[in-house]
């Protein structure tokens, strides 16, 4: 990315502060106040109202959704200290920001180390305006913690190659406009015969279905490939490259799902603030069940330190330059922390907290059987905790296999 | 880790070298051969006292280095890693009493000579061997307090008691009137029950109702920096030793379900270094403080229990024999765990603190 000249001044500052606010009283929709972005997620449809599509093309217009990314390719061009006030500004406005998904948290990253110019210019803006929508084509049916054993297979015709084979939990792949995948264009090397590349999801052959999941959702799709022709242009990076690439887009991932700042915001309400609006109270208001109180302390202390936890590496990276070992920890006990959440949650609410549907269900009591559903797969996507353990232990710890 | 300045690091650095190069393991070996009840090497004492350790906390006019609690975390990590038997952490959390609850006079007469090594002061609070500062019997009539301390720490060394009684707290001077009754724990370090009989009291009268609270919040998060010490090193010590031991052609280290092990540990390692820094440092900024020491000292107690157990369980047999110092470790662990909030008192106050 672009290197940027920091500030100068507090001045300066303030100036840009002073434009972001301007800029949003201009164009931030007040009907849109408080709401998140639809589209970041990869669990909704894209029916957008007027009013979100003129906030996300007047977001999109200025590149702030991707504040850091450069100008050239559509990104805000700004310093990570400009990119701070637009995301305090936007907070205290109740603004969201309405550029995201997986193009703008995995994919651009890495196409922007690893495309070449005609890639990026034909890529990246549309990601930065919001109007492309992207999804993952990795994991295969015999391709899950082993991931490098992917059979998906692309023929080299000359001036293209001609696809088959399956991908599944593709997130999203039903609304996707595109795909990033990783297939194999040699048989012979486990690793080096993975290349990554490019496919419109409405090229003829190419076939999605929804899978649905214990949450009763659709997150996740199968997707097909019969005889897909990619055009060579698709191609990132070198042939065999895509072992290399693939991983340096899963370390993004990585980040996403662990970052303590989301979780913190899902999970704010104190469980024993919770529990004394569904469970007896003694008179000094301490929960009557000695044993369901002792649980809630031990989890909200584990949890206030994997939020201690998540803030020291932040520090320690950005004083360090680089990043911090206990980085590598963070997604598993992210995740962890928040299905035992979850599952507390049920026994604070008995079988109120298991409600399916119907009126006699809040919202927040059904949506937290949804997520604690949903959130067993969180410990098994984006590397499972297994595999977390593995990188753990080999590349921190140095205990390696052969010594 | 904790971001330091540079202050701290050189602290750090010269309390690791010192710990490493003069007071290794085989030091405590020694203490404990003796046989002495206070057992702490006092020429030790004297250079960790020059070196300015006895003081971290101390304010300058009264002979410290006014450098504060996080500081003193890192000199008593580095310690608690050679398991380096001194009264440093009692002396640091009886002279926190003065400087928040003492006179003038009292600050004047006691802080430069705990700094400086020249006296030795502990604290007395619990009356059984549970922490529970809610239940104190002692108390003080004309200047005279009388009561019964259970296993207070570094007695045999201390010249002044911190003592806890119904209506605050009193310093009491080791002479007539108090007694002690060693009470040997599996540590092997110092600890007795103390029995004031009218002894001469004067009271910290400034420092407010909670200054018990406060007093117990410094010894809570310096106890766990103790702990944080002891953790690391026998994580340390075990990685080493998986790597090194074969059975079976290979080398421990290969074998993926202590490989998960060791993940986990070293996971667990870095919630509970976050909790106890982040402890630290809430002393020093002087907000939030019952909380974060609550926390620091629940993290400590749970992840020094747990590696202590798996420090043993993965060395195997040699980690059950004396010759090892694993098992050292696992003792040490335990008193400290019960000293100042067990678990479930630990859990039970943050409840309270958080309104359920």
């Amino acid at each position: 990315m672009a290197t940027q000249i920091e500030p100068a001044t507090q001045t300066d500052e303030d100036a840009f502060r002073a434009e972001v606010q301007q800029f949003l009283a201009d164009n931030f929709p007040a009907e849109l106040k408080g709401q998140s972005n639809a589209l970041a997620g990869v669990d909704g449809p894209t029916n957008e109202t007027p009013a979100q599509t003129k906030w996300r093309e007047a977001v999109g217009a200025r590149g702030w959704g991707t504040p850091t990314w450069p100008k050239e390719y559509g990104g805000g061009g700004l310093t990570k200290a400009q990119a701070k006030i637009i995301d305090q500004e936007f907070a205290k406005a109740g603004a969201y920001n309405p550029i995201g998904g997986m193009g703008v948290m995995m994919f651009g990253p890495t196409l922007l180390e690893y495309g070449n110019e005609a890639q990026k210019q034909e890529h990246i803006p549309p990601i930065c305006r919001g109007e492309i929508r992207w999804c993952q084509g990795y994991s295969e049916p015999n391709a899950g913690s082993d991931l490098a054993n992917l059979q998906t297979f692309a023929e080299d015709k000359g001036d293209h190659y001609l696809v088959n084979g399956q991908k599944t939990w593709t997130s999203g792949g039903q609304w996707a406009d595109k795909c990033f995948a990783i297939v194999r264009t040699d048989k012979s090397d486990k690793h080096k015969g993975i290349s990554f590349m490019l496919i419109d999801m409405d090229t003829p052959g190419v076939e999605v279905r929804p899978i649905t999941m214990i949450s009763g959702t659709s997150p996740f799709c199968e997707t097909f490939f019969t005889d897909v022709k990619v055009p060579k242009e698709n191609l990132v990076g070198e042939e065999g490259q895509g072992w290399t690439i693939g991983k340096r887009l899963l370390q993004h991932e990585r980040t996403n799902i662990s970052g303590g700042g989301s979780l913190a915001r899902l999970m704010g309400q104190s469980l024993g603030d919770i529990a004394k609006k569904y469970q007896p109270t003694g008179a000094d208001g301490e929960l009557a069940d000695a044993v369901l109180r002792d649980k809630i302390a031990d989890f909200e202390i584990r949890w206030n330190s994997f939020l201690l936890t998540a803030r020291r590496a932040m520090e320690e990276s950005k004083a360090a330059g680089g990043v911090s070992e206990i980085s590598s920890v963070l997604k598993k006990l992210g995740t962890k922390l928040s299905q035992e959440r979850s599952e507390l949650l049920i026994e604070i609410r008995g079988l109120q907290g298991l409600g399916w549907e119907g009126d006699g269900f809040s919202d927040g009591e059904l949506g937290a059987v949804r997520a604690w559903l949903f959130g067993k797969a969180t410990t098994i996507y984006g590397g499972s905790t297994e595999i977390q353990n593995n990188i753990i232990a080999k590349r921190v710890l140095g205990m390696l296999d052969h010594q | 880790m904790a971001v330091l300045n540079e202050e701290q690091e050189m602290l750090r650095d010269m309390a690791r070298d010192w710990a490493v190069n003069e007071s290794p393991v085989t030091e405590f070996r020694k203490v404990r051969a003796s046989g002495e009840p206070e057992a702490f090497n006092r020429d030790a004492y004297a250079t960790m006292a020059q070196m300015g350790w006895a003081g971290v906390i101390i304010p300058e006019e009264h002979g410290g280095s006014d450098f504060g609690f996080l500081s003193a975390g890192l000199v008593v990590e580095e310690l608690g890693k050679t398991l380096t038997a001194s009264p440093l952490v009692m002396n640091t959390v009886a002279a926190s009493a003065i400087v928040l609850g003492g006179s003038d006079e009292q600050k004047a007469r006691w802080l430069p000579r705990l700094a400086s090594g020249e006296a030795i002061a502990t604290l007395a609070v619990d009356e059984g061997p549970s922490h529970d500062p809610a239940k104190i019997e002692t108390s003080v009539s004309d200047g005279k307090l009388s009561g019964t301390k259970a296993f207070v720490h570094e007695a045999h060394g201390a010249d002044l008691f911190v003592v806890a009684a119904k209506d605050g707290l009193y310093l009491v001077e080791k002479g007539d009137g108090v007694a002690l009754t060693t009470r040997k724990l599996t540590d092997q370090r110092s600890h007795a029950d103390v029995t004031f009989d009218g002894a001469a009291a004067e009271k910290l009268a400034n420092g407010g109702d909670s200054l018990l609270d406060d007093v117990l919040d410094r010894a809570r998060v310096l106890t766990a920096a103790e702990m944080l010490g002891m953790a690391q090193q026998v994580f340390d010590d075990t990685l080493d030793y998986l790597k090194q031991r074969v059975q079976f052609n290979q080398v421990l280290a290969s074998f993926q379900a202590l490989q998960h092990r060791m993940a986990d540990l070293f996971a667990d390692l870095a919630q509970m270094r976050s909790a106890v820094e982040a402890g630290l440092q809430a002393v020093d900024a002087g907000f939030g403080v019952a909380r974060a020491a609550t926390i620091a000292k629940t993290e400590a107690n749970r992840v020094m229990h747990t590696m202590a157990n798996e420090g043993i369980q993965l060395h195997g047999g040699i980690g059950m024999t004396d010759e090892y110092d694993v098992g050292f470790y696992l003792k040490r662990a335990r008193v400290l765990e019960q000293s100042f909030g067990s678990s479930s008192w630990l859990k039970d106050r943050f409840s309270k603190l958080s309104g359920y």
